[in-house]
């Protein structure tokens, strides 16, 4: 055994972040993807649409990543014929993970639009989808946004139990370190702030959006709104 | 695919996973209910407007949310026996867990209490009720009812974040898949089916929670 210095354990640790990074990039753009279709499925009409979208998301928001990991790490192989790099299985299983919430969170960003928005698009003739795309969407847009970063902070932690099927993060390199150090603390105080160095910011940045848009939507914004209205409605009382 | 399934590991060993599911159920109750302490006391003390012992919450809070359960968990199996604690694997996952979910619970049940209107809280003190009382009675209670379906959620995800102590070897019900694949080698169908048991736990702690708040407040909360 040799003795690292702080300057090799701090260096080797800010490389494998890099693939706590990637993993959560491929997670978090594969997952929006997979998300979307979901939330379109879910808010359909279609019978069978709707049914597969709901047991998809309560099957994956009611098992643990844990198990969801290791069934498709177990499961591909059996899938495909021969082993695929772990990497892969944790990408797969991050996608279909992060897809699940992303559609439960905007399934509720896309329920807090009025109904009467629909409806509109429908008078003024438009399909389903393009009600969707030009009238739906970029409202629901603006209300998802702070949850939906939210939710990036969890994606990003929850990388690090990809260590445990054998990908090589942030986590696990820390756990590496700690085998050859025996300075726990350290390693592990180290690897905290990495993940809090990434974290937090987003965090932060999340519920300050989500304050200015309770503030648009308080019941003060409501209020003046209502007195505007109530005013113009005087006037044309006074008439 | 020239996969062939056996399923019968599963009978053959149904009193693991049982042993399992118990633990897990008896290692997340004690955390929830830790930690649902833990939540209303530190809410209540960021209520004294104390700045130090408000900013020391938060910072607690902070680190919880934006680090991974699993390092908090491997600093405190790893890190707390250099100091001379020693700690059995289960009892290092339930303080982690407690810790974890502590700050979840406080930053909810905050929420909650941020909720009720000043006028309450004067309408109690007309009344002549004392500090404790106005805390338990008018900010509490109420605050508990409003919060009650997120602090649900937050338990649910605390039983399915439970699998991840068995990386250190506590011998819940995801350890007894590990043990248990290791040794027939049947990993798939282990794995498969232990995911189906996490969901029936997570369908009975939503039924539990959904028992826990008709008796406690009389009704069936919304979610």
């Amino acid at each position: 055994m040799r003795d690292f210095n702080f300057i090799e354990v701090i260096t080797s640790l800010l490389l494998a972040t890099r693939w706590t990074i990637v993993l959560s990039l491929i997670a978090f753009t594969g997952g929006g993807i997979l998300g979307m279709l979901i939330t379109m499925m879910r808010i359909s009409k279609n019978r069978y649409l709707l049914a597969v979208s709901r047991f998809y998301i309560a099957f994956v928001q009611g098992t643990p990543l844990l198990m969801q990991l290791f069934i498709i790490f177990f499961g591909i192989p059996i899938l495909l014929g021969f082993d695929v790099p772990a990497f892969l299985s944790a990408s797969i299983a991050l996608i279909a993970y992060a897809a699940a919430y992303l559609a439960d969170i905007w399934r509720g960003s896309v329920e807090s639009i009025p109904k009467a928005q629909w409806e509109a698009g429908t008078a003024l003739g438009l399909s389903w989808l393009e009600q969707f795309r030009y009238v739906i969407l970029p409202q629901a847009v603006k209300v998802s946004i702070p949850p939906t970063i939210g939710f990036a902070v969890q994606v990003i932690k929850n990388t690090s139990l990809t260590s445990i099927i054998g990908y090589v993060e942030l986590t696990r390199q820390g756990q590496i370190l700690n085998n050859v150090t025996f300075r726990p603390f350290a390693i592990f105080a180290m690897v905290g702030v990495i993940y809090f160095a990434i974290c937090y910011p987003l965090s932060l940045y999340s519920k300050r959006l989500e304050a200015k848009l309770t503030f648009d939507q308080s019941p003060g914004g409501a209020k003046t709104l209502k007195s505007k209205h109530s005013k113009k409605l005087g006037v044309l009382e006074g008439h | 695919m020239g996969y062939q399934f056996q399923w019968n590991v599963i009978w053959q060993y149904w009193h693991l996973f049982l042993k399992g599911m118990v633990l897990t159920i008896q290692i997340t109750s004690i955390a929830t209910g830790l930690g649902l302490l833990i939540g209303m006391s530190m809410a209540g003390l960021q209520l004294l407007k104390n700045r130090i012992v408000s900013n020391i919450i938060q910072v607690y809070i902070e680190i919880i949310r934006n680090t991974p359960f699993l390092v908090q968990l491997f600093f405190v199996f790893f890190g707390l026996p250099t100091l001379g604690i020693r700690l059995e694997a289960g009892q290092a996952a339930l303080i982690a867990l407690t810790i974890n979910i502590g700050a979840y619970a406080t930053e909810i049940v905050r929420a909650g209490i941020e909720a009720i209107s000043k006028g309450q809280i004067e309408a109690g003190r007309s009344l002549g009720l004392s500090g404790f009382q106005i805390f338990i009675y008018i900010i509490l209670k109420p605050a508990l009812m409003t919060v009650y379906p997120a602090l649900t959620s937050q338990f649910i995800l605390l039983m399915l974040n439970s699998s991840v102590i068995s990386v250190i070897s506590a011998q819940e019900l995801a350890y007894q898949a590990k043990f248990l694949q290791s040794r027939t080698f049947r990993s798939f169908e282990i794995y498969f089916f232990v995911t189906l048991l996490y969901l029936l736990l997570a369908y009975l702690f939503r039924f539990t929670f959904g028992l826990i708040s008709k008796i406690a407040f009389g009704k069936v909360p919304a979610n």
